[in-house]
């Protein structure tokens, strides 16, 4: 079976997958046993499978896992952790910009990728910079609110 | 005496070991009975004491994101006089958790949380008698551990809410912590030893008749296996995304089947179809006389369509099927429904059926996890294995039960003083039938069920919440209606709202007086008045008569509107005021400001409800300008995002919420009661801007 080798978080990983198609999104979740990044749609339509690859936000559950291999891939577990999070996701916490937490994990990778492109973005551009992500329980303000709190910290 | 010898002998209480709370995940499978106490009249079926002092509370209502189990790890705290931090809550087992009902209706807290409350007042009384001291230091040390063995007395005195210190307070919900950092176990993330992940075909048309499977179309994919019961199809492998493509890669045919009018002038369809029988819900006075002597008279006709509960992850379960105990991890807000359902409809003994919630993508009423859940059943029945489904988009999207169509017709009348003298509406609503709503995979695999209907209370806010002499609510209720149904958050209200406060707005307009002055000369509960007052001076209303009468800003025509319910006409006061912009060459309506004000009665936690008033109002925003499940006459063709469109980021307003407590009043749930006025405060806003009156949902110009 062919094996791709990358980086997650920091880490080298190699992963087997019979199919070179196969999504990046079930490599991580089901091969490397990472949660966070979620299945929403498998259509790059809801961004809840949003990862870092090489800096910038990309869709795992249309990015073929073969498309990875030797590049650099950060999930939401590659921030910080409950006790430690990182300045984004303390943010969040903090703004309880959350309800089911289901578009999470999308919601706080997008806005990884636009703080690093810009980071002190205005609402405007977070709107816009958020605009691939959808949140079905009606959190955006306070995702605005988290993101904007992150950017001016 | 030791501390032993002093239990024995205290009279009221008698202690023997409690159960010490299996957590759902590390549950094993088979304990689907496990002894503990689930009766809910035992206050040891609601709350377990631990040597360290830290309390675990059990309750059947789930948390899908609404913050319940804060608030009632809250109502609990402070009842007790524990601190909020060393309560943990086990949701929704049906082998740990007393049955207090599914989630739904707004109940989680009137109901959940206030008997949970009870428990805590009854367990505190046996406690001090126990000699636990009154701030409870010593709890884990003298009753750590044990039962209390006590029946809940509903009389235990209850705390003044004059003296609370944990409810009425901002507490942090602890779950948004793990949710923030990837640590969340959903039911989409939880898998057991030696499980599958199965995936299932639908048929390509409701009710279509499958023919055949060409089994060498998927041979080339690792360990799938094919799994057919009839109409039923699915596919089990080792590997996920081998179930998905085989799934997507197999061959089959199907018979065509024609069974939906399609969703094309629905609206017309609704109004010809037969009527099952007609109830009158409100008559007062003599509307028909009336309105023929009005000063003036207005009539409308409103829609809402078939809409999905478009869960932003699709419906997910895991069972592990065996003969001496069967475990279903789900995400159902009703659990112990699902059971009692399972039970009759795959014939297996309640006893040996246990259902544990985990937490899932928002849903907001029934929306695919039970369904996913019997095809989870069936294929695990089917290998022997424990079987992971999840759903792709399109099936969430095409197969959940959906919210109803509804159409309402109002006529109305003014007297000479420009009062509502005359009101009546009509409303065309699928009637319910009798039994539990079909699961999916029991008809396709031919095995036999009820075939019953319900979408919730859909009929309530029909009438008019102010003052008018003759009124009446007719609800013709429909035989049949073409897609399965289900409680979808606020059921019936929003579009009955929609149409009611809509209409009100007419009349103020027919009258050339301002919306928000109608209405209150309409009403003398403070309380209505208050939260009417209220939201439209945070959004700086200024009195006149709609519509705008200088509306333009360059390119762009401007107006507010407002609207106001009480919701079901006995629980939650709330109105709301928007300011919107719409452009006129491209029909875009831009919501630039939205204000609530919203009283529920006693806050438990200020931040979790506004959170859910903040939900309310943007996921109905999305529901009012883009929503609507589309059919031709086989299938649902609204099936993804792009198809179906929510409300998205660049469009959300600024929303400003004022919570009106009150302490001394039961708290009643908000999880709905704020989407009620949305559509109406919209829909009145553009006319305002625009002049022009809309009465279909989704919204267009």
């Amino acid at each position: 079976m062919p094996k791709y080798t990358f980086r997650v978080n920091g880490r080298a990983v190699s992963a087997d997958s019979w199919d070179p198609a196969q999504p990046l999104l079930y490599v991580l979740r089901n091969s490397l046993g990472l949660h966070a990044v979620k299945f929403g749609c498998g259509l790059g339509q809801c961004g809840a499978c949003t990862v870092i690859i090489d800096g910038r936000a990309a869709r795992s559950c249309s990015t073929p896992v073969s498309q990875v291999a030797g590049r650099s891939v950060t999930t939401l577990e590659g921030l910080g952790t409950p006790e430690r999070p990182d300045k984004l996701q303390a943010a969040f916490i903090t703004e309880q910009a959350a309800q089911c937490g289901y578009c999470t994990n999308g919601m706080i990778m997008s806005a990884k990728a636009l703080l690093t492109r810009t980071p002190n973005p205005t609402p405007e551009q977070v709107k816009q910079g958020l605009g691939g992500n959808l949140c079905r329980c009606g959190t955006y303000t306070r995702i605005l609110s988290a993101v904007l709190r992150a950017g001016k910290a | 005496m030791n501390r032993r010898d002093f239990l024995r002998t205290s009279s009221v209480v008698v202690v023997s070991f409690a159960f010490d709370g299996v957590m759902p995940e590390t549950a094993a499978p088979q304990t689907t009975n496990p002894g503990k106490p689930i009766d809910p009249r035992e206050v040891d079926s609601f709350l377990a004491i631990h040597a360290d002092g830290a309390v675990t509370i059990y309750t059947s209502k789930v948390d899908v994101g609404t913050g319940l189990n804060i608030a009632m790890a809250q109502m609990v705290a402070e009842e007790l006089g524990i601190p909020v931090d060393r309560i943990s809550v086990v949701e929704g087992d049906t082998a740990l958790t007393p049955d207090q009902g599914g989630t739904g209706g707004s109940t989680g807290i009137t109901r959940g949380g206030v008997e949970l409350r009870q428990a805590a007042a009854t367990a505190r009384q046996a406690l001090l008698k126990l000699g636990v001291n009154a701030d409870m230091t010593n709890v884990g040390a003298i009753a750590g551990g044990k039962r209390l063995d006590l029946k809940v007395d509903p009389k235990a005195p209850l705390k003044n809410p004059s003296s609370y210190t944990v409810v009425g307070k901002p507490v942090l919900r602890p779950e948004v912590r793990k949710k923030c950092t990837g640590t969340t176990v959903f039911v989409q993330d939880f898998s057991v030893a030696g499980m599958l992940h199965g995936r299932v075909i639908r048929p390509p048309s409701i009710g279509a008749k499958l023919i055949s499977v060409d089994e060498a179309s998927i041979r080339s994919i690792p360990d799938a296996r094919i799994v057919r019961i009839q109409n039923f199809l699915g596919i089990v492998a080792n590997d996920e995304w081998a179930a998905v493509r085989a799934a997507k890669s197999l061959k089959t045919t199907w018979s065509e089947s024609q069974t939906l009018p399609g969703s094309d002038m629905l609206d017309r369809h609704v109004r010809a179809s037969a009527v099952e029988r007609d109830e009158t819900l409100v008559n007062r006075g003599d509307p028909a006389a009336a309105l023929a002597v009005t000063a003036k008279q207005l009539s409308a006709t409103y829609w809402w369509p078939f809409q999905s509960h478009a869960s932003l992850g699709p419906s997910c379960a895991t069972v592990d099927f065996r003969p001496e105990g069967t475990t279903i991890w789900s995400a159902s807000q009703g659990p112990h429904g699902l059971r009692a359902n399972f039970a009759r409809v795959f014939g297996i003994a309640e006893d040996k059926l246990r259902v544990i919630f985990l937490d899932g993508s928002g849903s907001y009423g029934s929306n695919g996890n039970d369904d996913a859940a019997a095809d989870a059943l069936l294929l695990s029945r089917a290998v022997g294995k424990p079987v992971r489904v999840q759903w792709m988009r399109e099936d969430e999207h095409g197969w959940d039960p959906k919210g109803p169509p509804q159409l309402l017709e109002i006529r109305g009348g003014l007297d000479a003083e420009n009062r509502i003298a005359a009101w009546d509406t009509q409303m065309w609503l699928p009637g319910n039938v009798q039994g539990s709503r079909p699961l999916l995979a029991a008809d396709d695999a031919g095995i036999p069920q009820p075939h019953g209907r319900t979408a919730g209370q859909i009929s309530q806010n029909g009438d008019p919440p102010y003052a008018a002499p003759n009124v009446r609510v007719v609800v013709h209720w429909l035989k049949d209606t073409p897609l399965r149904l289900s409680n979808l958050r606020a059921p019936g209200k929003i579009a009955n709202v929609f149409a009611v406060e809509s209409f009100t707005d007419e009349l103020a307009a027919a009258a050339a007086i301002d919306p928000v002055e109608f209405r209150l000369r309409g009403l003398t509960d403070p309380r209505a008045v208050d939260v009417i007052k209220r939201a439209t001076e945070m959004i700086g209303w200024e009195a006149r008569p709609s519509p705008n009468s200088r509306p333009q800003q360059g390119n762009l025509r401007v107006g507010r509107g407002m609207a106001y319910v009480r919701y079901k006409q006995m629980e939650n006061y709330v109105a709301m005021a928007m300011d919107v912009a719409v452009d006129r060459s491209t029909g875009k309506v831009n919501v630039r400001r939205i204000t609530c004000a919203h009283d529920c009665g006693l806050v438990i936690n200020p931040d979790g409800l506004r959170n859910q008033i903040e939900g309310c109002i943007l996921q109905t925003l999305g529901r009012t300008l883009h929503e609507e499940t589309t059919f031709d006459r086989s299938r649902v063709t609204s099936v993804d995002w792009k198809s179906y469109p929510i409300l998205s980021f660049p469009e959300v307003p600024t929303v400003e919420v004022a919570l009106i407590d009150r302490p001394m009043l039961p708290p009643m749930g908000a999880g709905e009661a704020a989407t009620a006025p949305v559509a109406a405060a919209l829909a009145n806003a553009v006319f305002d801007a625009t002049g022009m009156r809309l009465r279909r949902v989704p919204l267009k110009l």
